[in-house]
């Protein structure tokens, strides 16, 4: 007697996206933790050594938190007014920021005043970093200039007032001390060599460039602005590597993982896109608001995003080990409270091991199908449907029932709330190419069944009234395809002259769509 | 060219052969009264087969034409009638399978009855020709006349009813053979063999609510006076009191919703099985209302129900050539499958290059996997992966098409349902060969790889990428291949859509790739179509109107730069590819056109006046290798060459081509048939013997384990003539033991060698050893003073002894079995002969 069949639920594969190592890397992220600033938040910087701490500017204040924290471990308040790039030292015990009223600060971590303060600019300073010997702050400011701070003496080394608007951006070299890049709204990105006093490289970016960012290894150098990034390659003398645009508003960050050197850029268009060694778009995080800021701790546990609303959003990298307490707790099944006994009695070696029957499981449509419940079969396909919006359960359901020949028995005689119900499904899914066909049907039967008395309840009427609209506008659209279509056929017919013989196409991709994975 | 050839070739040793197949749930199947056997009509034999092995043990052939019906003899439960179409009725000894005895009737026979009561006459099913255009059947019986020649007339019959259904469940015998009831259309008669009259009583067609309430079949309770008949609606009527013309009663079960197709009452009496479409065997309990259990899902709708006499086992056969075996505690203990044949083979016949074994859609929405070798149906591969419905007009899926690739390792299977209505819906599937599992997995599944019905498939064969090719009635042709993507991290790759390709809108009919898989050639309608598969660029078109191409193939090895087709206005032609023009046609009604994987030949089967004619040539040369003329009077569409498992050598000129492979080929009757050479069914005969023996004991487990145990006990029965063999088993057993033992156990050598040496002097110890054993019998004899009757049983056991030891050569007996036998000897043996004075 061979044992019940239930139906099988096809799976589709995704289109477009495919599930590589990469995405299961930046997936493996807790859902983000929100944390309210008092303005919007404008640089977010991890600190350079364990345990990481990370330093958040927003409106008057640098907060520090600490990888774990939700609250401010430390908080700098002595701004009078908007404070800007927040950015620790190599050593990450000293904390510079600049700020609108154009002074520059510089704050101990473990004190709360202000170190030193560097008076010169004119205009707000947004962007502030130390160079790589700590000893010298860099600034860049709106009054179209970048100077040269001397941290022990406070006292201006030099100035460089080569860029002809807004300096938005400045990062220093790694490797050499005496070199730093800067970004500007003049569309230009600049390197400048402090023992030369002038610029050394300039390259035009052809948006205002917002972020600039310097690989560890010095060879490389990003630049956003527009909804451009661009890579340059400083080695070849500054020679564009790529142009990405994969944003469709500004992009206003740029950072680098540790692991593998991915690129990671955020924008005003509230997405985080990951990119991957040759500049594919490997992942995407999604954000509530536009994004100004964005950090990777050093050892990619933790992704900060700030954004224009004040919300500063952090997730956490999932641990390993707590998924793994969670799979084990599972698997331990009964705990051997009461009997004892043979808890550890395993089959010897040469025992001949019969198997319990093992019960098979089915799922409630499956039952109620298996005893030609007909109606109730499909009532629990939707239910389930509602609760895990799964449709493909609910259509195979509909499938088999029109096989066995019983989908007009399961629609018919049904109240004005389940007649709702499966007209709710059949809205928002009969111009699902996966679904169309057998849905059709369902519609169908349903018009022919309630036809009589569809007048008798305003629910309904106005959803077959939507339903009718939607068919009309899907008509429509696939009238369109054609000729789209067939637009396309005679381009290509155009380009194989030699073929004319016969037509030949491209695989067409609505066969994928109908590919399913087993 | 070809029919002017015939004469040319001579027919040499080469014959149609019938291999296996055949139905087996033709009549309802009987069980032998120790429930081991369960016999069933099969084409022209009768089949034995065991019920606990599920083997099939041997079968029972002399019948000329179809067997139509079996029964065991009341008389000798070792014996078992069987009437043909042919006219005869024989009677079989069914353990042995010897024919005993053949009565002659001289009309054809349709059904066969036999009743305890009744010895020495069978009742018959006879036709008495056609009367308003439908045939009518009657029932006579004769008495069977005692005459010791092997072939009998018998021509004494005497009607017992002249107008019967031609159902055979539609007659039973009731209880005690005191009547007989059947049923036709709306009436049910029972005769009264004492009184020699008949009541009738009839029903109306429809009620009230619409029921049909025409007969389907009937069965008698076989201890109470209650005849139980099925009906179409699926109801069950119990029918009581039935010699009373006007105070008959009735009352209903009702649990099927189609027609009831069988009835069995059990032995007692106390439950009544009943069967139909629904596959669904229900067993009510007579005078507990409507009490019944239910045995769902069998598989196939259930034809006949029949029980054993003891009640133990039931045996159910179903619409899809399958017997299960039922216990009495309601549990299906087995399984016996043939081949699965429907009304029509959709898919083609196909060879699975893994287990060479034949495979055809078999039960609904499965594909069957069937050793030609065996003759047995090895497993099936669910293909549609659904609950059955058994219901009668329910538009089911059906596996249409499936394909294999040349190692085997894919399969590319169709299903289809809306064959009828006009939404079509169909799937392509691709199956994955599993290594650890040793059976395809599903990979792929694609619910609309065209807009229409798929007409034809193949894989291409090279060795290192496989690519299936579809037609289809959209007038497109796809090219399917898997997908080798490097991002992807899962094990397994899936299959997708590479190239679709399409000439002037025609539809396509067949694609065949060419044997190094270097050319696709995609017949459209008239014209053929040569393509690369690797550049998609078409390279050629070959075209000779009118009619439109039916088959097409390429050649092989030497003859690989040839294309041959079929079209419909009966040419055969054949291309040659380097110059791109024909070769040669011929005016050839060609019905299927199949190439031998293994060498160049081609077979083509023409049907012309009512009958069909076989082909053997090479694409070569335009004149046949071989032909046989009537090969059967059917058109055949599905023919396969399979590869043997060792070539044959040698032979005739004309055989050569069946040297490396045979050819099957399926008729529109659904008989699979075979050419076969005289050699070698000299050798399938030998095994056909060899297997008879081996499984005439029926090898259970508990055999297994206790098998050499008891062998070992049959050694001290000494009159068991069969014990010399696994004695001198043992011996060598005892000789290995003793080589294989270190040197410094052992005794001393001149121990040893007196013994090797005692050993050596065969008949001199037998006779010293006898000699003395008689001497001790004498003591014996002088010591207890035994009974007449001991006495008796001993000489009749010397009596054995000496009879079996005529044949064979005197057993050795070691001194230690020697002294076992007269221990056995000695043994109390009364209570033998009290079995042998209460058995006359």
């Amino acid at each position: 007697m061979a044992s019940f069949k239930p139906t099988r639920i096809q799976t589709y594969p995704k289109l477009g996206e495919k599930v590589t190592e990469d995405t299961l890397y930046w997936k493996n992220y807790k859902p983000a933790l929100q944390i309210k600033e008092f303005g919007a938040v404008t640089k977010i910087e991890f600190s350079p050594v364990p345990p990481h701490n990370y330093a958040v500017t927003a409106s008057t204040r640098i907060h520090i938190y600490g990888p774990h924290s939700q609250e401010p471990t430390r908080s700098f308040t002595r701004f009078r007014d908007t404070a800007y790039g927040g950015s620790f030292r190599g050593d990450g015990k000293l904390l510079v920021a600049g700020s609108e009223d154009g002074i520059i600060r510089l704050f101990d971590i473990k004190s709360l005043g202000a170190l030193r303060q560097f008076t010169g600019h004119s205009k707000a300073v947004h962007a502030t970093t130390f160079l790589s010997d700590g000893f010298r702050v860099v600034s860049g400011s709106d009054d179209l200039s970048c100077r040269v701070w001397d941290v022990a003496s406070s006292v201006e080394l030099s100035s460089f007032t080569e860029h002809t608007d807004y300096i938005r951006a400045a990062a220093p070299s790694k490797l050499n001390p005496d070199l730093f890049v800067t970004g500007s709204y003049d569309h230009t990105v600049k390197v400048f060599d402090v023992r030369t006093g002038s610029s050394v490289m300039t390259m035009q970016h052809g948006h205002p460039v917002e972020c600039v960012l310097l690989y560890p290894s010095d060879a490389l150098l990003v630049s956003t602005g527009g909804r451009y990034v661009k890579i340059w390659d400083l080695l070849k003398g500054g020679q564009q590597l790529v142009s990405l645009k994969n944003h469709h508003k500004t992009v206003t960050c740029a950072c680098l993982s540790s692991t593998g050197n991915k690129l990671l850029t955020g924008s005003l268009d509230r997405h985080v896109k990951v990119y991957n060694s040759s500049y594919k778009v490997v992942h995407n995080f999604d954000c509530a608001a536009s994004i100004l800021s964005l950090a990777v701790a050093p050892d990619d546990n933790t992704v900060a995003v700030g954004m224009t609303n004040g919300v500063l959003s952090v997730r956490h990298r999932k641990h390993k080990e707590e998924k793994e307490t969670l799979t084990d707790r599972r698997r331990r099944g009964p705990v051997y409270r009461v009997n004892v006994k043979g808890k550890n009695f395993g089959p010897k070696q040469n025992d001949f091991l019969v198997n319990k029957a093992t019960k098979q499981h089915l799922q409630k449509h499956d039952k109620q199908l298996k005893n030609f419940e007909v109606s109730k079969a499909l009532d629990s396909a939707l239910q389930a449907w509602k609760r895990s919006s799964k449709p493909e359960v609910a259509v195979v359901v509909m499938m088999e029932l029109n096989r066995r020949g019983t989908l007009k028995n399961a629609l018919a005689g049904r109240d004005e709330a389940s007649l709702a119900r499966i007209l709710d499904f059949l809205l928002k899914y009969i111009t699902d190419p996966r679904f169309s066909r057998p849905l059709l049907t369902v519609g169908d039967i349903v018009l022919d069944l309630y036809q009589q008395v569809i007048p008798q309840s305003p629910v309904v009427e106005r959803l077959l009234q939507r339903l009718l609209e939607l068919l009309g506008r899907e008509a429509e659209l696939q009238q369109e395809f054609l000729q789209v279509l067939g637009i396309l056929d005679t381009l290509f017919a155009s380009l194989n002259l030699r073929k004319d013989v016969a037509t030949l196409a491209d695989p067409p991709v609505a066969q994928g769509s109908q590919l399913q994975a087993a | 060219m070809f029919r002017e050839a015939k004469n040319m070739v001579e027919r040499s040793d080469i014959r149609v052969v019938r291999c296996g197949g055949s139905k087996i749930n033709f009549r309802p199947p009987i069980i032998s009264n120790d429930s081991r056997f369960v016999l069933c009509v099969s084409g022209d034999s009768v089949k034995v087969y065991s019920t606990r092995t599920e083997e099939w043990l041997h079968s029972l052939q002399g019948h000329t034409n179809q067997v139509t019906g079996i029964a065991f003899n009341p008389a000798n439960h070792l014996q078992v009638y069987s009437c043909s179409a042919d006219g005869t009725v024989k009677l079989w000894d069914f353990i042995d399978g010897i024919l005993i005895k053949t009565f002659i009737i001289g009309s054809p026979l349709f059904a066969l009855y036999v009743s305890k009561e009744h010895e020495g006459v069978i009742f018959l099913h006879l036709s008495t020709g056609t009367y308003n255009k439908n045939e009518c059947f009657q029932l006579v019986s004769t008495q069977l006349p005692k005459s010791a020649d092997q072939e009998v007339e018998a021509k004494e019959l005497s009607a017992v009813s002249s107008h019967i259904s031609p159902n055979p469940s539609c007659t039973a015998f009731g209880r005690g053979g005191e009547y007989i009831a059947f049923a036709r259309n709306l009436q049910l008669d029972v005769y009264f063999f004492r009184k020699q009259k008949t009541y009738s009583f009839y029903l109306k067609a429809t009620d009230k609510k619409g029921a049909k309430n025409a007969f389907t079949c009937i069965a008698c309770n076989p201890t109470d006076d209650c005849i139980a008949t099925g009906h179409e609606d699926g109801k069950i009527r119990l029918w009581r009191n039935f010699n009373h013309k006007k105070e008959y009663t009735y009352s209903t079960l009702h649990w099927h919703h189609n027609a009831v197709n069988t009835l069995c009452f059990t032995p007692e009496g106390t439950n009544l099985l009943s069967g139909g479409i629904e596959s669904v065997l229900v067993k009510w309990q007579c005078g507990g209302g409507s009490k019944k259990d239910v045995l769902p899902r069998l598989g196939g709708s259930i034809l006949h129900v029949s029980g054993s006499p003891d009640g133990q086992l039931f045996c159910v056969s179903h619409s899809d050539n399958k017997i299960t075996v039922i216990e009495g505690n309601f549990k299906v203990s087995g399984l016996i499958q043939g081949l699965v044949t429907g009304d029509t083979v959709l898919t083609d016949l196909m060879i699975d290059p893994r287990s060479k074994a034949l495979v055809l859609n078999g039960k609904p929405g499965h594909l069957q996997f069937y050793s030609l070798l065996r003759d047995k149906h090895l497993y099936n591969l669910d293909i549609v992966q659904q609950e059955y419905i058994y219901e009668a007009g329910l538009d089911q899926f059906e596996v249409v098409k499936a394909v294999f690739d040349v190692k085997g390792s894919w399969l590319a299977t169709v299903e289809e349902r809306g064959h009828e209505s006009s939404d079509l819906e169909f799937f392509l599937k691709l199956w994955a060969f599993d290594e650890t599992t040793q059976s395809f997995v599903l990979n792929t599944s694609i619910s609309a790889a065209h807009t229409d019905r798929i007409i034809s498939m193949c894989f291409s064969s090279s060795e290192e990428t496989t690519m299936l090719v579809t037609t289809a009635e959209d007038s497109q042709f796809k090219a399917w291949c898997q997908d080798a993507d490097a991002d992807t991290q899962q094990d397994q790759n899936f299959w997708s859509c590479d190239f679709v390709g399409s000439y002037h809108n025609l539809k396509p009919t067949n694609c065949t790739f060419s044997a190094d898989s270097s050319l696709l050639a995609v017949s459209f309608q008239e014209v053929v179509t040569i393509w690369s598969p690797d550049t998609w660029e078409l390279l050629t078109t070959l075209c000779q109107p009118p009619g439109q191409i039916r088959d097409l193939c390429f050649g092989r090895l030497s003859c690989s730069k040839y294309l041959l087709g079929t079209t419909t206005k009966n040419l055969l032609c054949c291309w040659n590819l380097l110059t791109c023009a024909l070769e040669w046609s011929t005016s050839l009604e060609v019905s299927k056109l199949q190439p031998d994987p293994l060498s160049e030949n081609v077979a083509a089967f023409s049907y012309q006046s009512k009958h069909t004619d076989l082909f053997v040539f090479k694409p070569s040369e335009p004149l046949p290798l071989f032909t046989h003329e009537k090969v059967c009077s059917e058109k055949v569409h599905h023919a396969i060459f399979v590869p043997r498992e060792e070539p044959l050598n040698g032979c005739d000129e004309s055989c050569q081509w069946l040297n490396g492979s045979q050819l099957y080929f399926l008729t529109q009757n659904m008989d699979l048939l075979t050419l076969s050479m005289a050699t070698e069914e000299d050798r399938m005969l030998s095994s056909s013997k060899r297997l008879v023996i081996d499984d005439s004991v029926a090898v259970t487990p508990f055999y297994l384990l206790l098998g050499k145990h008891r062998q070992q006990q049959k050694l001290n029965t000494p009159s068991h003539p069969a014990a010399d063999k696994p004695q001198q088993k043992q011996g060598s057993v005892s000789i290995k033991e003793l080589l294989h033992t270190p040197a410094h156990v052992l005794p001393a050598a001149s121990v040893l060698c007196s013994m090797f040496v005692n050993s050596l002097l065969i008949s001199n110890t037998g006779v010293r050893e006898e000699m003395e054993s008689s001497e001790q019998e004498m003591d014996c004899e002088k010591e207890e003073e035994d009974s007449e009757g001991e006495m008796e049983t001993r000489d009749s056991q010397q009596e054995l002894r000496a009879q079996g030891s005529v044949d064979e050569v005197t057993p050795k007996l070691s001194k230690a079995q020697e002294r076992e036998l007269k221990r056995v000897r000695k043994t109390d043996f009364s209570w033998m002969t009290g079995l042998i004075v209460s058995k006359p």
